[in-house]
């Protein structure tokens, strides 16, 4: 299967099943539009192809890109088949559990308008994970993690740092009996900044992996959905902390990590403000919402949202070129290495690898289940987990979704989010189809991206 | 070639034969909460 797109003023050709990417000039671009798959030469009724090209290309233009097609097929760079089908077919995963998101606190001091934990309580009540169920979690995936090494912990809410004690303490925990048990923790934290200070700081960058720091872009677009509960804007108090906490982990190892709802549909502008604010590593998502919402992102906003990330891609390269580039998540794909197949075609891991629970112990298959108590699946305390629901997310890849078949993105998304299928289709092998098309157009710009950077020798 | 520049080899098919080995990170845990990114992961053979 190939994709071929224009993007940056580029050609390009993605080959789907070997993972290569051409550039192409229009008389190879063009002459594709004419080429059936599966690709077979003695089907190709080469007079037509000729005749039709003929207009804007000279014989010797077409006979080169034609034999230079043939060539890359051959080497197995172009309309490559689909050899993965099987692995997926034969697929009886058995794996273990390797991270845990960790809710430790289910209170917020935040009243976000799209939070799709409820501001807090997740559809419960607001709750505080103690440091005894904490440190049973850590027992529970020790106890689950098989061979694994690298367990990572995410700490996350509501607000976890209105936790923060017992973050440190489960830390402190999972450190120490990591040394007993040869196992490699590795910790991340989502704030929203407002009780960030220099002992949090301290600790946190001596400690976490990774800090993701919610801001959704400008001060009129963060605080018309990032407010307290007394409505004030959370803009003034975070962004001084933010740049902060950035600036001494030398711009690694952090995100600020904002959403875009309908209410800023034209989202660019808030992560060119990120970066004008000096930060070098930026995601900002798109909401996932009932379409009931006001703020919800909808069938009809798709081409403004479009445009938005054609926008981003030329100003993200302009400022690459000008030595003033900055990273932005949804852009950033490797061509070289990246994650191996298996792992592009396996998914996010939820329900079987990464696993939620929540302040009372209980185990969810991610943050996006929890408050759902049909997918309850153990507590940590019973240390077991109901191996029913493990199967079901464990046998759901990119091949047990109809939808995910003839797709040329699929093995960037690895079939998207569980829970926004369930929630939106009750079904978590039917993916959400409006993510589906904006990873789509993602991937176009992040391949785009990616080869301008390699052609023209950009960091 | 003179119509083509391709700028990288068949790394999905060769990742096939070696890859799988499960050290990897959780996809939702760099940035995204919301939304499944996989391609942007770091493989931790490499």
């Amino acid at each position: 299967m190939i994709h071929k797109f224009k993007q940056l003023d580029l050609n390009i050709v993605l080959d789907v099943y070997s993972g290569s990417v051409h550039v192409v000039d229009d008389a190879f671009y063009d002459m594709l539009s004419y080429i059936n798959e599966p690709f077979d030469e003695k089907n190709i009724n080469k007079e037509e192809i000729f005749a039709r090209l003929q207009e804007n290309y000279t014989s010797e233009e077409i006979t080169e890109a034609y034999n230079e097609m043939v060539s890359l097929y051959n080497e197995g760079l172009l309309f490559s088949e689909d050899t993965y089908a099987e692995i997926a077919k034969n697929w009886h995963k058995k794996s273990v559990v390797k991270a845990l998101c960790l809710h430790v606190a289910h209170d917020c001091n935040l009243r976000c308008k799209y939070c799709f934990a409820d501001t807090g309580e997740f559809h419960g009540h607001r709750g505080i994970m103690s440091a005894e169920v904490g440190k049973k979690a850590i027992d529970f995936v020790i106890e689950n993690s098989g061979s694994r090494r690298n367990i990572e912990i995410d700490y996350f809410g509501g607000e976890p740092l209105m936790n923060f004690g017992v973050v440190k303490e489960i830390t402190e925990y999972a450190k120490e009996q990591g040394k007993l048990h040869d196992k490699n923790f590795r910790f991340t934290i989502t704030t929203n900044g407002l009780l960030l200070n220099d002992e949090v700081k301290e600790y946190v960058n001596a400690n976490m992996s990774n800090i993701v720091l919610s801001l959704d872009g400008t001060k009129e677009t963060n605080d018309r959905v990032r407010y307290r509960v007394d409505k004030s804007g959370s803009y003034d108090t975070i962004v001084p902390k933010f740049i902060d906490l950035a600036n001494s982990r030398n711009q690694m190892d952090y995100y600020t990590r904002g959403t875009f709802t309908a209410y800023n549909l034209d989202f660019a502008k808030d992560v060119l403000h990120l970066a004008d604010l000096g930060f070098k590593q930026t995601s900002v998502e798109p909401v996932v919402a009932p379409y009931s919402e006001d703020y919800a992102l909808r069938k009809e906003h798709i081409p403004q949202v479009f445009a938005e990330y054609d926008k981003l891609a030329e100003e993200y390269i302009k400022r690459r070129r000008e030595g003033r580039g900055f990273n932005f998540f949804h852009f950033m794909v490797d061509l070289d290495q990246g994650p191996c197949v298996i792992k592009r075609l396996s998914g996010c891991g939820s329900g079987h690898e990464y696993l939620a629970v929540t302040p009372e112990g209980d185990i969810y298959p991610c943050h996006q289940f929890v408050g759902n108590e049909k997918f309850k699946m153990g507590n940590v305390f019973e240390g077991k987990l109901d191996e029913s629901m493990k199967s079901m997310f464990e046998n759901s890849n990119v091949y047990t979704k109809e939808k995910c078949r003839d797709c040329f993105a699929k093995f960037y998304c690895s079939g998207g989010c569980p829970a926004n299928a369930y929630n939106f289709n009750e079904d978590i092998n039917k993916p959400y189809e409006l993510a589906c098309e904006f990873e789509r157009k993602r991937v176009e710009c992040a391949i785009a991206i990616e080869a301008i950077k390699m052609l023209e020798d950009l960091d | 070639m003179k119509h083509v520049k391709t700028l990288n080899k068949a790394t999905l098919k060769e990742s096939a034969k070696h890859g799988g080995c499960g050290e990897c990170q959780t996809s939702c845990q760099s940035a995204c909460k919301t939304s499944c990114t996989v391609a942007n992961q770091k493989c931790e053979r490499v």
